[in-house]
């Protein structure tokens, strides 16, 4: 059986797929089963029995997220099918694998996702920088429309789907999904309050459901497959496989399919190849920078959602961002706090001021200059900027490598103070 | 890029040309109203341009019939769209998290140097500007940059001296 759904087709050494290949390789089989009388109704009671959890950051339970979207006659005609390919996290490098990798098995999985909630139009909403993405993708669409898998009357079930490719122009914050669709209807991109949700009331009031790259490339496995096939991919307790990434001084770098619940040693030592030589592991954020860090005590805990949630900390992307011995925490967890300063959206207060204020601070300790009273300003911040204190999660993500780190690397804050300079520096 | 705003209202729309207003009606098929297709707009005048200046933005806002402050909020808004000019090579330089742990402060020290200028600054030929920019998605090969529409990764000083060396003769 396969092992690998998401990247059974990729092989980043030649072009993708084109439609007869992947066809080849069971693809589009998904569309001819909604043909034969699979309802919406149907795919959606397969999709929550699968176990899926959303693989945006949030993990938030796929088939439950499309169930809010209001049904029949009294419902809105027109509703919206939202892909988040904003990827901008830092550290993340998964779902330009996925769009460039295998193009069609996004379609086949955005065709299912807008059959389930009946949306008849769906945007890809793609960080602009992504030029090989985007190439691609609108290749791949164009074959989609002359086999008759989008455009009218799909496989003659009667149901319609038009597929629109949105670049966009580099800002972090469109991907939280309510700035996103801001952002779409021509806004700036703050975000919005919460309720009205975006699946009852997003795009253009419509009901709308965003969903990320990964979560979507997930579905035609399900469909093709099977769910007890899913279910006997995880070697834990979440279902499916992830996308896995590593980066920073470890010997082979890169991102992996693997089931989920793997021992995040497995993946530092088997996959990327363990540290660099002569370097040793010192903490490594799990899933991206919004994160809390983890420790080498933590390599034996499973990637998993809800193992690494114990331990205070998020899978989030599950693409690991790797510290050694030899880089500074300080600077480290400085470089992050410059990025969601930069990023914040300036609609709230704290954000918009609190991080530019700690990002200064971590300038001063770069420089010597950091004092005890900088020190305390940093630990208020965690207070300050964390969740339910601003609008949206950016400045909650933001404390999670910032109070991770002041507790883990206590040490070293200290030592930039006493020692009038960054240590790590020759 | 620029935080400034128009600062004379008797600047001017620009006509917009012929191809630029049929890319534009080309995206407002795609979106149910024209506010929508404001920043594909934008974006779609700017590889046109080279950058918006303010009679772009002005001829855009009229074109599409929208509020010009609206056009400029979202102008203004987004890192990409470039509201001063710009040289004939954008490099939008990764310095996220992931590169700043691969070195990549000492490359962007040598593309300073290489270059003479820093970030925000065009060089003096107009060949190349150099921009900050977050993850740009390829973390395992990082130190990485994008010079306009291509990547470039694993850099060295080496890989940059014959990459700014490629671009100057395009
Ligand atoms: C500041 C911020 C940035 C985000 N960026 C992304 C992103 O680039 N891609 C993404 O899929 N989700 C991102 N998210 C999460 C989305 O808001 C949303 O939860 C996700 O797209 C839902 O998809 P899923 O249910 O398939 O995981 C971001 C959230 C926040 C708060
Ligand atoms: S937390 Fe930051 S990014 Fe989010 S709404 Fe407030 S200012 Fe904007
Ligand atoms: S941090 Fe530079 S590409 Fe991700």
């Amino acid at each position: 059986m396969v092992a690998n759904p998401l990247t059974k087709n990729i092989d980043m050494s030649r072009p993708p797929l084109d439609i007869a290949a992947y066809e080849a390789n069971d693809g589009y089989q998904s569309l001819h089963a909604i043909a034969k009388g699979l309802s919406p109704d149907d795919v959606l009671e397969l999709v929550k029995g699968s176990g899926l959890k959303g693989r945006g950051g949030a993990g938030f339970p796929t088939g439950l997220k499309w169930s809010f979207v209001p049904k029949g006659e009294n419902s809105p005609a027109q509703k919206y099918l939202v892909v988040n390919a904003d990827e901008m996290e830092p550290g993340t490098f998964k779902d330009r694998l996925l769009m460039e990798g295998d193009p069609h098995l996004l379609l086949e999985g955005m065709i299912i996702a807008a059959y389930t909630i009946q949306a008849s139009k769906s945007y890809i909403f793609l960080r602009g920088e992504y030029t090989v993405s985007e190439k691609v993708l609108r290749n791949a669409i164009k074959e989609a429309y002359e086999k008759g898998y989008l455009g009218k009357n799909i496989l003659g079930t009667g149901f319609d789907l038009d597929i629109i490719m949105h670049t966009s122009a580099g800002r972090y914050i469109c991907g939280e999904e309510t700035a996103l669709l801001n952002a779409l209807e021509g806004k700036r991109a703050n975000p919005r309050a919460k309720p009205p949700f975006p699946q009852v009331s997003g795009l253009w009031g419509k009901p709308t459901i965003v969903n990320n790259v990964e979560t979507i490339c997930n579905l035609p496995g399900i469909l093709t497959y099977g769910v007890d096939w899913y279910h006997g991919l995880t070697k834990g307790n979440d279902h499916g496989t992830k996308l896995f990434g590593v980066s920073g001084k470890v010997k082979t770098p890169g991102c992996w399919e693997l089931p989920l619940g793997l021992p995040i040693r497995e993946l530092l030592e088997n996959y990327a190849g363990g540290m660099q030589d002569g370097l040793e592991l010192k903490g490594f954020l799990p899933g991206g920078g919004s994160t809390d860090f983890m420790l080498p005590e933590h390599l034996d805990i499973a990637l998993d959602y809800d193992e690494i949630a114990k331990v205070g900390s998020r899978l989030a992307t599950g693409t690991m961002i790797v510290l050694d011995d030899r880089t500074c925490p300080v600077g480290m967890v400085g470089n992050l706090m410059k990025f969601f300063a930069h990023e914040s959206c300036g609609f709230c207060t704290p954000c918009r001021d609190g991080l530019p204020w700690v990002d200064q601070i971590f300038r001063d300790f770069e420089n010597g200059q950091g004092s005890e009273k900088d020190l305390q300003i940093l630990h208020d911040h965690v207070t300050y900027l964390g969740p339910g204190r601003t609008f949206c999660a950016l400045a909650p993500g933001a404390t999670a490598p910032l109070g991770s780190g002041l507790k883990y690397f206590k040490e070293d804050f200290e030592k930039h103070i006493t020692e009038k300079r960054c240590s790590y520096k020759h | 890029m620029s935080q400034q705003v128009i600062a004379s209202t008797a600047k001017k729309a620009r006509k917009l040309s012929a191809p630029e207003i049929a890319e534009i009606e080309h995206e407002m098929t795609l979106y149910p109203d024209k506010k929508a297709v404001g920043l594909e707009a934008l974006k779609i005048v700017q590889k046109h341009q080279g950058w918006v200046s303010d009679e772009s933005l002005l001829g855009i806002a009229k074109y599409l019939d929208i509020p010009v402050a609206d056009l400029e909020g979202v102008a203004t808004f987004f890192n990409l769209v470039y509201r001063q000019q710009v040289g004939k090579n954008v490099i939008l330089f990764c310095d996220s998290v992931s590169c700043w742990i691969m070195g990549c402060e000492g490359i962007k020290g040598h593309i300073k140097e290489q270059l003479a200028i820093d970030y925000g600054e065009t060089t003096e030929d107009g060949d190349f500007t150099l921009i900050p920019v977050p993850c740009l998605g390829d973390c395992d090969r990082a130190p990485v940059m994008m010079v306009g529409p291509d990547l470039h990764r694993n850099l060295t000083p080496e890989k940059i001296d014959s990459i700014i060396a490629d671009y100057k003769n395009k």
